[in-house]
């Protein structure tokens, strides 16, 4: 099946030397939801952009539903929205009047029934003739969005939708995202927050210093690149590991009564059984047992500070 | 062609005309009557009449100023919609979604100075129409008068719209037209012929591009002019043909708009 985006070999180097985007390659399949992680400054926003055609490009290409983003550029831009990071709005306008001006950027007859729609979906029917500059923060992040879907794009990138907003909009808008992957909107999200990728993503992405690091069905990545840790209570507490637990690489709490194993889960062994075995015969008794996985951020964390230390 | 782009655009910026419609309107039309009250009436009338040969002919000093006056008008008018159009969406940062969109240069060019010449179009008729209420105004050739009059409101207009993509800050889109249009508005003959001038700044006038404008436009009304007015008409496509060229290689490389 062809991707709706496909970016081959994409460079983007500024005029001040720094490369920011170096390389990247990525299909992303029609109907998705991709999160690309990473930390400030890793080129996520720039990656965007130059898809959008906000920034020209070093090398490399970009297409969107086969077409090319900068020869076809009327065809691709067509299909895509855009909610940016910032709260890039207008000051006087009214709510709806700014929406139906996106509609007819780009190219789309006027459609009263459609932005109606769309405003009440995002709460934003009682304020439609609200002056920009009135709303609140909230608001405004609803107002891009409205205005990014107000030409029914095909594919929506949403650069870090909910920085700064309060749990119960982020909530909002991951029931939002939801609803539009239904309609069969492919979506792209930038996000800090691992928890946005790990509720909302198919597959996640871990950019850092330019470099596409990884991309990989987040179940399958949490499977893969995960370890879990196995903690044992102990009844009594210890003064040290036993020396014939040292291969076990445990580590001992303060209070000396918590022993925890960290493991592999892609392992075929993972060690437990014979680690319960030998505990057993060191003499310590068992008070109860728990695992506990890694988390998205863990596993996102671990891989930058990877990719900084190589 | 995105039809649907180049109407929006000029309709939210009319709209924008409409919603400060003292500062757009009002503000034009009231310094014009002071500038009919001060020169036209206070000092014009110390002055019978310009441009006559051996005590014949001429136009009354009141008259004489209206071409300059609307002229004066226009330019500031065009250059300040039309640069302060461009530059709003790049200083709240809403450019994002004019270079995101499918629409080419040509009709973002085509929206905001549209609109921004059909503002300084309307200015110029009630500007004119104001004059009518001051002094006895005649129209001796009036398909100049419009082709001057529509000619200079779409240059400059493109003229602000490459002030306003060059500005990055509030002070420099008030540079260009505070330091050099204005002296050179007040100093191309809109209060004045240059022959009322000492020889040696009659040759220096005759740098200034706006005198031919002002000149090929007062003749158009008076047939009186500085200079023939098929040269004015041919500075003005000139200056024209410069800033198209100009905003076509500022889209073409992005200057200051795309990175």
């Amino acid at each position: 099946m062809q991707p709706i985006v496909s970016i081959k070999n994409l460079c983007k180097t500024y005029k001040s030397g720094h490369q920011a985007l170096k390389d990247i390659n990525l299909d992303i399949q029609d109907g998705e939801i991709i999160a690309l992680l990473g930390p400030n400054g890793a080129g996520k926003t720039t990656l965007i952009s130059a898809i959008c055609g906000i920034i020209s490009t070093t090398s490399g290409s970009v297409t969107v539903n086969g077409y090319d983003t900068v020869k076809q550029y009327r065809k691709t831009r067509g299909l895509i929205g855009l909610v940016p990071q910032e709260l890039t709005l207008g000051a006087f306008e009214k709510v709806q009047n700014t929406m139906a001006f996106s509609r007819g950027l780009f190219g789309k007859k006027p459609n009263a029934a459609y932005l109606e729609q769309l405003l009440k979906d995002l709460s934003l029917w009682e304020k439609r003739d609200a002056a920009l500059m009135m709303l609140s923060g909230g608001m405004k992040r609803r107002v891009l969005i409205g205005k990014a879907l107000a030409h029914e794009p095909r594919v929506l990138f949403l650069d870090e939708p909910t920085a700064g907003v309060d749990v119960e909009l982020r909530k909002d808008m991951w029931k939002l995202v939801s609803k539009l992957r239904d309609s069969g909107v492919t979506i792209i999200l930038t996000t800090h927050y691992i928890e946005e990728a790990e509720e909302i993503a198919d597959r996640v992405g871990v950019i850092n210093n330019g470099e596409l690091l990884l991309v990989e069905d987040k179940a399958h990545l949490m499977d893969k690149l995960g370890s879990k840790q196995l903690t044992i209570e102990l009844r009594h507490s210890v003064s040290e590991i036993p020396d014939s637990l040292s291969s076990y690489q445990l580590e001992l709490s303060d209070s000396g009564t918590h022993l925890t194993y960290t493991y592999d889960v892609k392992s075929t062994r993972t060690g437990i059984t014979s680690l319960l075995q030998a505990v057993n015969a060191a003499g310590l008794q068992l008070k109860d047992l728990q695992t506990s996985q890694n988390s998205l951020e863990e596993i996102f964390v671990n891989l930058v500070s990877e990719d900084q230390t190589q | 062609m995105n039809w649907q782009a180049i109407s929006v655009i000029y309709k939210s910026e009319m709209l924008r005309t409409w919603n400060t419609l003292l500062q757009s309107i009002a503000s034009p039309v009231i310094s014009t009557c002071l500038y009919f009250v001060v020169f036209g009436s206070a000092i014009g009338s110390r002055i019978e009449t310009v441009g006559a040969v051996n005590g014949e002919g001429g136009v009354s000093y009141g008259a004489f100023i209206v071409p300059g006056l609307m002229m004066l008008s226009l330019l500031t008018q065009s250059i300040s919609n039309a640069s302060f159009g461009i530059y709003f969406p790049k200083f709240t940062g809403t450019i994002y979604e004019l270079l995101s969109a499918p629409i080419s240069f040509f009709e973002v060019v085509l929206g905001y100075v549209g609109a921004a010449a059909t503002k300084s179009f309307i200015i110029g008729v009630i500007i004119l129409i104001t004059a009518g209420f001051f002094v006895d105004l005649k129209i001796a050739h009036p398909f100049w008068m419009m082709g001057f009059f529509i000619l200079t409101c779409v240059t400059f207009s493109l003229f602000g719209f490459i002030i306003g993509i060059w500005a990055d800050s509030f002070e420099k889109l008030q540079l260009i037209p505070l330091l050099v249009i204005t002296p050179l508005v007040f100093l191309g003959g809109s209060f004045y012929t240059i022959d009322m001038l000492p020889t040696l700044w009659q040759k220096i006038s005759l740098f200034n591009p706006v005198l031919y404008l002002i000149s090929g436009f007062r003749w158009s009304f008076f047939e009186v002019s500085d200079v023939g007015h098929e040269l004015s008409l041919a500075i003005v496509i000139l200056f024209l043909t410069l800033c198209m060229g100009i905003v076509w290689w500022m889209f073409k490389t992005g200057y200051k708009l795309r990175q």
